[in-house]
């Protein structure tokens, strides 16, 4: 992902701007806060004033009471539990066997070369492609939303690695070698280090999709979760509902995203394109 | 030679993994498993029938308008909400929330709201693949280079001409980030939402095949997503080059130097 932009130069204006965005920081918030409040009522209004059922669309003060009510319900814990189970899990065979893989084919240009169509060709196919394997395999069982999670999961991270593998200083990894570093040492102290923000990178986007497709395989396939409540409510006529579940899977992402970005704060401390934002 | 080595590296993985599976195959009668050969017969006698145009090209074309329109919407919005400081304060809280649930739980929603439809199909991918087209470009935007941006204004360029010549060209990279994430996401989206409520269309037909145990079929049927998901991709990455050229060609000057 590209997320640096092609515009760096002009400091001294950006400089200028980052003062008055300091100054300007609890307007900033308080007008998040607004756009939120009134999203909240256009959304108890449009049903209010009957632009659409409220059958269908209950407003939002409804929803926000099931959700609390939620909030108190074992169940309700039980099958976020599940959810992040399967995402935990995914995750963490996802990570584990992208970064052994990536760093061994990173390592090797016969090997880079000749796995590039491969991975090319298997990548963007899309995971939910395996439903009716996972079904046929495991059923509604827990695998079933692993093996969904771990190959959207997998790609994301692996690529990732490789491009950090790819992107070692030759200058670093040659002087490493001159002070008579051995093979693993390298890996260790410079390939290591320099893979390390796109790994982070990979991990984050990685938990995005993650949860994605955690949640799609609860939906479609009906392994327990919040995904399965959420059609189970739809089916059952429980509209609030299921509109509250819908908002607990999205507070989920919110966390997720929050989570994830401090991990990579903390993890990359050192590097530069962390550091730079706390000294400007 | 040269092209005959690079021949080699890109037939040669696939070709191997094809002989293992084929050798794995042989002999034995896996029911989950089929042989590469009954694959490739059953490929063809399901998708190259009227199937192709009953169950494949409705699902690709909702597909294609449920994306475009998200692209659209996305950059158009984009533009607008990240060139006004006030209204990006204002929803940029409320959109990342948006951005975080997770698409696919849209689509008991939209059943709910606008009953299965084809435009609730629509629907559906437009909801999902939105997000990441319209905070890419609204972050995009806002990362406009201010001398730049000062330089417009000294020489009197507002309005459309400011947005098509200065804002577009320096989102572009961000909003191509986002189109991809879009176009992956719209893929996971026409699926699902022909798997949850549908009687036709392409992610219909493979729970169909897999309910009633047609097991090289369902896997004739995964193949085509695939094939779908790597053409997806290709067309992406011809429409980055393009769209792009300039930007990756700054890179390599940048790098050089």
């Amino acid at each position: 992902m590209s997320s640096r932009t092609p515009a760096s130069g002009g400091a001294a204006p950006s400089v200028e701007r980052h003062r008055r965005q300091a100054r300007k920081i609890p307007t900033k918030q308080l007008l998040g806060l607004a756009g939120i409040l009134g999203f909240l009522l256009t959304w108890e209004l449009i049903p209010r004033l009957g632009i659409i059922n409220a059958n269908y669309l209950p407003p939002a003060s409804e929803v926000i009471a099931a959700l609390v009510v939620d909030f108190g319900l074992t169940a309700f814990w039980v099958s976020v539990g599940e959810t992040m189970k399967a995402w935990f899990l995914g995750l963490l065979m996802a990570v584990a066997a992208a970064v052994l893989l990536g760093f061994i084919i990173g390592s090797s240009n016969f090997l880079r070369k000749a796995t590039n169509s491969t991975i090319e060709f298997l990548r963007p196919i899309p995971s939910v492609a395996l439903i009716p394997l996972a079904v046929l395999l495991f059923g509604v069982k827990i695998e079933s939303s692993l093996l969904l999670v771990v190959y959207a999961a997998f790609w994301q991270v692996l690529i990732q690695v490789l491009y950090g593998v790819a992107d070692v200083d030759m200058v670093a990894n040659n002087t490493a070698k001159t002070y008579g570093l051995g093979r693993m040492a390298r890996i260790r102290y410079v390939v290591f280090p320099t893979a390390l923000p796109y790994l982070m990178t990979g991990v984050r986007l990685a938990g995005a999709v993650a949860l994605v497709l955690a949640i799609t395989a609860e939906l479609v396939i009906g392994s327990p979760g919040l995904g399965r409540e959420i059609a189970l409510a739809q089916s059952g006529g429980a509209i609030s509902g299921m509109y509250a579940l819908v908002l607990a899977t999205g507070l989920i992402g919110v966390l997720i995203n929050l989570v994830m970005r401090l991990i990579e704060k903390k993890t990359l401390a050192w590097h530069s394109s962390v550091r730079s934002e706390v000294v400007v | 030679m040269k092209t005959l080595k690079n021949l080699g590296y890109l037939l040669g993985l696939p070709m191997l993994l094809i002989l293992i599976w084929w050798a794995a195959t042989l002999g034995t009668v896996n029911f989950f498993v089929p042989t590469p050969a009954s694959l490739v017969k059953t490929f063809g006698e399901v998708w190259f029938s009227e199937r192709f145009f009953t169950d494949v090209l409705p699902s690709v074309g909702r597909l294609v308008a449920g994306v475009s329109a998200a692209i659209v919407i996305g950059v158009v919005g984009g533009v607008l909400i990240g060139s006004v400081r006030w209204l990006r304060s204002l929803l940029e809280p409320t959109l990342e929330f948006f951005r975080a649930i997770p698409p696919p739980v849209l689509v008991p929603v939209l059943i709910l709201l606008m009953g299965i439809t084809d435009t609730m199909k629509v629907a559906v991918i437009i909801s999902g693949c939105v997000w990441p087209v319209l905070l890419n470009t609204i972050e995009g935007v806002r990362a406009v280079d201010p001398v730049l941006s000062d330089s417009t204004h000294t020489y009197g360029i507002d309005g459309w001409a400011r947005v098509r010549y200065l804002v577009l060209p320096s989102a572009s990279p961000q909003i191509m980030a986002g189109v991809r994430q879009s176009m992956s996401l719209g893929l996971i989206l026409m699926v699902i939402s022909e798997m949850f409520a549908s009687s036709s269309g392409l992610g219909f037909t493979i729970v169909q095949f897999q309910r009633s145990f047609s097991i090289p079929e369902m896997w004739s049927g995964i193949v085509v997503l695939g094939l779908l998901g790597v053409g997806m991709s290709f067309i992406f990455q011809w429409a980055e080059r393009n769209i792009l050229r300039w930007y990756h060609g700054q890179k390599e000057v940048e790098n050089a130097a």
